[in-house]
């Protein structure tokens, strides 16, 4: 039995019959001789590969169509949706979309190498924002890397590629996608609709690759070229895409992309949603879940810190019934959580903020954008009459794990916030962690970082200056 | 010995140059239609390639078993030393630099072999199956240990005027230190990538991606062991290059061609992102140790440094890299006692390579360290130190390797900037601020750049081009030059077109093709519209002398009345199309085709002594940044550069500030954000971009101003008077970190200087800003 992948290539509907584990630029190089999108890195860092793609929600809502990284995207994943490449926007007007024109008269390509992926960044940032200013254009723009330009150029293309007309994409139905695609004998790609399809699925192949986004996971396809003979993948599962505020808490559905999440998180934790810009790029936010992240169990994910101190839970889901965890409790090992294997992520709940509760998360890394942390400390604090009333500070990048830094937690506790506290927390701190050497930084370095961002929290809570981007 | 051939002396009216037209592909980049050689489809029976690399950074090879991987689905053929008919040499000087690694190796990532199969993905999966076996060694990892042990891939270089020691030991002050600084990747977004066609008779075709068609096929006629004329490379554009696909694209090349030879199939060899950083080589890391001599008012009397570079495992273009890192010590500063000596340390990494500035950003780097070390000794204004020791205009004052600083622009672009930047407002404010707050602190600073524009060694300035007009007044125009993205097909085809007074539109760019143009040189080195340029010029130059005859006898004037503009060619009232006088020089015999040659005129080196006038004429410019600092983590960002940038009299402005922009940009990157960084067993653990941080658009200052010198035609007699605009500016980036550790120096309110080194990471900066700490509380 084989079932095509069907889904609209600039504006055509298509039925394609290939391994649903090929990735998008694979096959778009490949077999559909479409070249303009370029493969820069594999890795879904420089966006070379960036294509559009729109989909229908699990909800049934159309999502805006949303660039992408075609080189860790497979194509399991464009089953029911839509693709838009850079030869298809060419095609959208006589001159081209209006970004193509205005990036050609204005000197924003050199080599030219990354301009397909660049201009199907900056396509899909005017289809949803028609008055972008500099930071949404940087939004857009972290997850492609020009080499020759310098950027001005380019940025100064949006500006003025906003003020065109047409710079909507075209309004494209979608059809239903199929809860499988691909072959028995090959490679097979389910795509349930409801969590008992999909944990039955998990029951019944527990060997499966459980996907989400795959901002992550597609690396073994992308990269390390593995094989997959069986994906079950969450993008089409009903009962994940909820985000619903009941009771104190927010509660996240398994299959909710981080740009989905990201304006509640913004609402609630602004310093949460600073360094959800800061995870990824565009592309990856608009595929890479929560959930993934966070079980994904990198020691570096900069939503586990952020989420444990916050005093996240999780409801792992399977045939035979939920249990919730406390996030802190998830990770077990380096790359290890408490994940058996029939289990899914069905959602994370986080308590809503209290009252005199304030929460900081600092990602210190070698570039502001799209890079990978070297320490995250994330913090959340009660203060009331100047004294700390409760607390929780979690670390990434200092462990095999994401951490809790109980020492520091209780160093601070019922403690006024001044000069002794602060003192105490950071030897707290330092006496917690033996983190280790990489290519992000050295153990000393992190060991200094990880204490020094307490003291910035102190001085950022008092309302001082603290973060160079502030400036 | 005979003259060399200059430029055409016909005059040419300007009309299509100076215009700020667009990069001639741009819409075609915009809309995925420009073709890059991996989008070239597919001939039948394409084989791609697959390297085998090494795991270890040093030792003999014991076996290689290539049996299972050759079992595997697809492959059709493994590749190593023993299966090369001619000569596994990829050195571009010097010799014993093989294509595939023989006996030993020596470093991890070094090429050992490759498998062709019918498909890229059965290529990766059947390399993975080549079974090695080695007998390991320790490594050198690090250059001063080379330098300790004099263990070095080329001839170490003594640049010396004068008596700097005793002009060091005689002088008020003496100042000592190092300064460290990193390498670099160039990431370019299109990896390294070849396409082989084998022909009829031992012909090779190659299309590869290279700035240098010539060194790939003579690379790949020595591999193969044929004549240079059986082989033909092909090149219409690359994803960036940078300095990166010089030398090394030879190695990607000859493998193709060399599969391709085996197989008679054609084979495509593209090397994936973390194959190419794993295997190709980088920017030069540096140190440099320095002794220097200075007045009370900061003049220097002497200056002697040791330039260690970081080699890696063979010479490469070290030696010239070294050469030109010495020959930019004195940046734009008349040192009137030198001893500088540059050494090129082995080291079990890959080799390096030339990477836009090519050892200048280094010399520059360190100088400008040296200036900013001895400002806070001295608590002496760091551009008082500078201004103290520019070279005087008119003063005729020499370079430490002799050449007269003729057409000095210093003050010109150092009070300019100073002016556009509002220095003295600036930065009275920036004291303001670091005295209000506790953890940022802000930095700015000020360096001009003096650059050498010509191939250190002569014998690489030249350049020839071909031209031809067909009947209908259309021009067909190539040369040896090659498009990476700078906009030198855009250029040269607006020299063109003003010779023959046509539009650009009416000049046709085709692909670099050693068949159509031999013997060229790299596309390096800034040169190549002044070289290109020139020699179309010359070929335009020489079939319009041949119409003009033509047009004259039609128009019944003297040849020295006719005019060539829009596309017309008269005489008084009288005047002729463009095409239609084509069309009748045809008709009449007269040949509408020329190969154009260009040598580069005025210019000599002694390699041994490194004296003489190796540079046709400097460029300059100069910069000033603004960074603030975060004192708790170390975090930075460029706030605002005022740029100043002499570019001569541009052919194409907006090309040149395009230029401008990236190098600075790319320089920033270098001193900032991008390090690469080797684990102990010698594995280079930043391999892709996210490991390897290159800047980001919201990394460029939001504040960006940059001016070009305007009607500063070139002193010297470069095609329309233009000038280099490739490499000079990305040293401007220096400025970025001199204000760097201008921020670190604020604690101390300036008097001391930082100990901060290149790349200034995030953590570099917090070690220098406790570092600075210490000092002070000591």
């Amino acid at each position: 039995m084989s079932s095509s992948i069907d889904f609209t290539l600039n504006g055509q509907s298509v039925s394609v019959t290939c391994r649903p584990d090929t990735t998008v630029l694979e096959w778009l190089r490949g077999d559909a001789l479409l070249r303009g999108t370029k493969e820069g890195c594999a890795e879904g860092d420089c966006g070379a590969c960036s294509v559009l793609v729109k989909r229908k929600s699990a909800c049934d809502e159309e999502t805006k169509f949303q660039a992408a990284n075609s080189c860790i995207m497979l194509m399991g994943q464009l089953e029911g949706a839509a693709l838009i490449t850079v030869e298809g926007l060419a095609q959208s007007a006589p001159d081209g979309h209006v970004v193509q024109q205005r990036m050609a008269e204005n000197g924003s390509s050199q080599c030219g190498f990354c301009t397909p992926g660049i201009v199907a960044s900056l396509a899909g940032l005017l289809d949803q924002n028609n008055a972008p200013e500099d930071s949404d254009i940087h939004d857009a723009l972290a997850g492609n890397l020009c080499r020759c330009t310098g950027y001005r150029p380019i940025v100064e293309a949006a500006l003025s590629a906003a003020q065109g007309s047409n710079i909507s994409l075209p309004e494209i139905t979608l059809e239903a996608a199929k809860t499988v695609v691909g072959a028995e004998d090959e490679s097979v790609f389910h795509l349930p609709k409801t969590l008992a399809e999909l944990l039955e699925l998990k029951t019944k192949h527990t060997d499966a690759v459980l996907l989400a986004g795959g901002t992550d996971m597609s690396l073994d396809v992308a990269h390390a070229r593995a094989r997959w003979e069986r994906v079950i993948c969450t993008r089409d599962v009903q009962e994940l895409q909820g985000v619903d505020i009941a009771q104190e808490t927010l509660r996240i559905g398994g299959g909710v992309s981080w740009q989905t999440a990201l304006p509640v998180l913004q609402k609630h934790w602004p310093s949460f949603a600073t360094l959800v810009r800061r995870f990824g790029s565009t592309q990856i936010r608009s595929m890479g879940t929560l959930a993934g992240n966070l079980a994904t169990a990198s020691p570096i994910g900069d939503g586990a810190p952020a989420l444990i101190a916050l005093g996240a839970s999780l409801t792992l889901a399977s045939k035979s019934g939920q249990r919730e965890v406390a996030l802190e409790d998830f990770f077990i090992d380096y790359r290890q959580c408490d994940l058996a294997p029939d289990e899914v992520i069905e959602a994370i709940t986080i308590p809503l903020p209290k009252p005199q509760q304030e929460f900081r998360a600092y990602k210190i890394s070698k570039r502001y954008d799209q890079d990978i942390s070297t320490v995250c400390g994330a913090f959340s604090l009660t203060v009331a009459n100047d004294t700390v009333s409760a607390a929780r500070i979690a670390y990434g990048g200092m462990a095999a794990t994401p951490v809790r830094c109980h020492e520091a937690e209780a160093a601070i506790k019922g403690c006024a916030m001044d000069e002794a506290t602060l003192s105490a927390a950071k030897m707290a701190i330092e006496a917690s962690f033996q983190p280790m050497s990489d290519m992000r930084g050295s153990a000393a370095y992190r060991a200094m970082v990880a204490s020094k961002l307490m003291e910035r929290l102190f001085a950022d809570l008092s309302g001082e200056a603290v973060e160079v981007m502030s400036l | 010995m005979s003259k060399p051939t200059g430029l055409n002396s016909l005059k040419v009216e300007r009309s299509e140059v100076g215009k700020g037209y667009a990069h001639d592909s741009a819409r075609r980049h915009v809309r995925g239609e420009a073709i890059y050689i991996d989008d070239m489809p597919d001939l039948p029976g394409t084989l791609h390639i697959a390297p085998v690399l090494s795991p270890v950074a040093h030792g003999k090879i014991k076996s290689i078993d290539a049996s299972k991987a050759m079992e595997a689905s697809g492959a059709v053929c493994f590749l190593a030393a023993q299966d090369i008919p001619g000569k596994n040499e990829a050195a571009p000087i010097l010799s014993g630099e093989p294509i595939f690694a023989e006996s030993v190796v020596e470093h991890v990532g070094q090429i050992i072999g490759a498998v062709a199969a019918t498909s890229f993905a059965e290529a990766i999966q059947a390399a993975r199956l080549v079974e090695l076996d080695f007998e390991t060694s320790a490594p050198c990892l690090n250059v001063e240990d080379a330098f300790a042990n004099g263990s070095k891939t080329c001839a170490t270089q003594k640049l010396k005027d004068g008596d700097a020691q005793s002009a060091i030991s005689s002088a008020p002050h003496k100042l000592s230190g190092r300064v460290e600084m990193g390498g670099q990747d160039h990431f370019y977004l299109e990896g390294h990538v070849a396409y082989a066609l084998p022909g009829e008779d031992d012909e090779m075709t190659v299309w590869s991606s290279t700035q240098h068609p010539t060194e790939v096929q003579i690379h790949v006629a020595l591999a193969l062991g044929l004549k240079n004329h059986n082989v033909d490379v092909q090149v219409r554009r690359m994803g960036g290059a940078f300095g990166g696909k010089e030398s090394q694209a030879t190695i990607i090349a000859a493998i193709a061609a060399l599969a391709a030879h085996k197989t008679k199939r054609p084979c495509r060899f593209r090397m994936r992102r973390d194959t190419d950083m794993a295997a190709t080589g980088k920017r030069h890391g540096f140190v440099m140790n320095y002794e220097v001599g200075v007045e009370d008012n900061g003049r220097f009397t002497g200056l002697k440094v040791d330039a260690i570079a970081n080699s890696g495992h063979v010479a490469d273009l070290s030696g010239p890299v070294v050469t030109r890192a010495l020959t930019h010590l004195d940046n734009c500063y008349h040192i009137p006692n030198s001893d500088f000596t540059g050494f090129a340390a082995k080291t079990n990494t890959v080799s390096n390579t030339a990477f836009r500035g090519f050892g200048g950003p280094q010399g520059i780097l360190a100088i400008e360290a040296i200036i900013d070390n001895t400002a806070r000794e001295l608590g002496l204004d760091p551009n008082a130190v500078r201004a103290a020791n520019y070279y005087g205009p008119q003063t005729g004052e020499k370079t430490p390797y002799e050449q007269p600083v003729e057409d000095n622009r210093i003050a010109d672009v150092v009070e300019r900037v100073m002016q556009n930047a509002e220095w003295e407002k600036r930065r009275s404010e920036i004291d303001q601020f670091n005295a209000d707050n506790k953890i940022l602190k802000k930095g700015l600073a000020m360096m001009p750049v003096k650059f050498g524009i010509s191939f250190n060694l002569p014998t690489l300035n030249q350049a020839g081009s071909l031209v031809h007009v067909y009947t209908d007044g259309s021009v067909h125009l190539n040369h040896g030059g090659t498009e990476m993205g700078q906009g030198l097909y855009t250029k040269v085809a607006q020299v063109v077109a003003d010779v023959f007074g046509i539009a650009l539109a009416d000049v046709k760019i085709t692909a670099t093709t050693t068949g159509k143009v031999p013997n060229t040189s790299a596309t390096a080195a800034s040169s190549g519209s002044d070289l290109n340029g020139a020699a179309a010029f010359n070929a335009a130059s020489e079939i319009r002398q041949r119409m003009v005859d033509i047009a004259a006898a039609e128009l019944d004037a003297t040849p020295e009345d006719v005019s060539f503009e829009n596309g017309s060619v008269s005489a008084g009232k009288k005047a002729i199309g463009f095409s239609e006088l084509a069309k009748l020089c045809w008709m009449k015999r007269v040949s509408l085709s020329a190969a154009g040659f260009y040598a580069t005129p005025k210019i000599h080196w002694d390699a041994t002594k490194l004296k003489g006038r190796p540079f046709y004429y400097f460029t300059y410019g100069a910069a000033v940044a603004e960074v603030v600092i975060d004192t708790l983590t170390g975090e930075s960002r460029c706030l605002r550069a005022d740029i100043v940038q002499d570019c001569g009299k541009p052919i194409n402005p907006t090309l040149d500030l395009g230029q401008v922009e990236g190098a600075f940009v790319q320089g920033m990157g270098w001193l900032t954000c991008e390090e690469l960084w080797w684990d102990d067993a010698g594995r280079l653990k930043t391999v892709g971009p996210s490991t390897y941080k290159i800047p980001g658009s919201r990394d460029v200052p939001p504040e960006f101003n940059v001016e070009i010198l305007e009607d500063k035609p070139n002193r010297e007699k470069t095609v329309f008077r233009s000038k280099a605009i490739g490499e000079p500016p990305l040293m401007l980036a220096v400025s970025v970190w001199l204000a760097l550790r201008d921020a670190v120096s604020s604690l101390s309110e300036g008097k001391m200087a930082a100990n901060l080194d290149a790349p200034a990471t995030p953590e570099r900066i917090l070690f220098a800003v406790e570092d600075m700490k210490a000092r002070l509380k000591a």
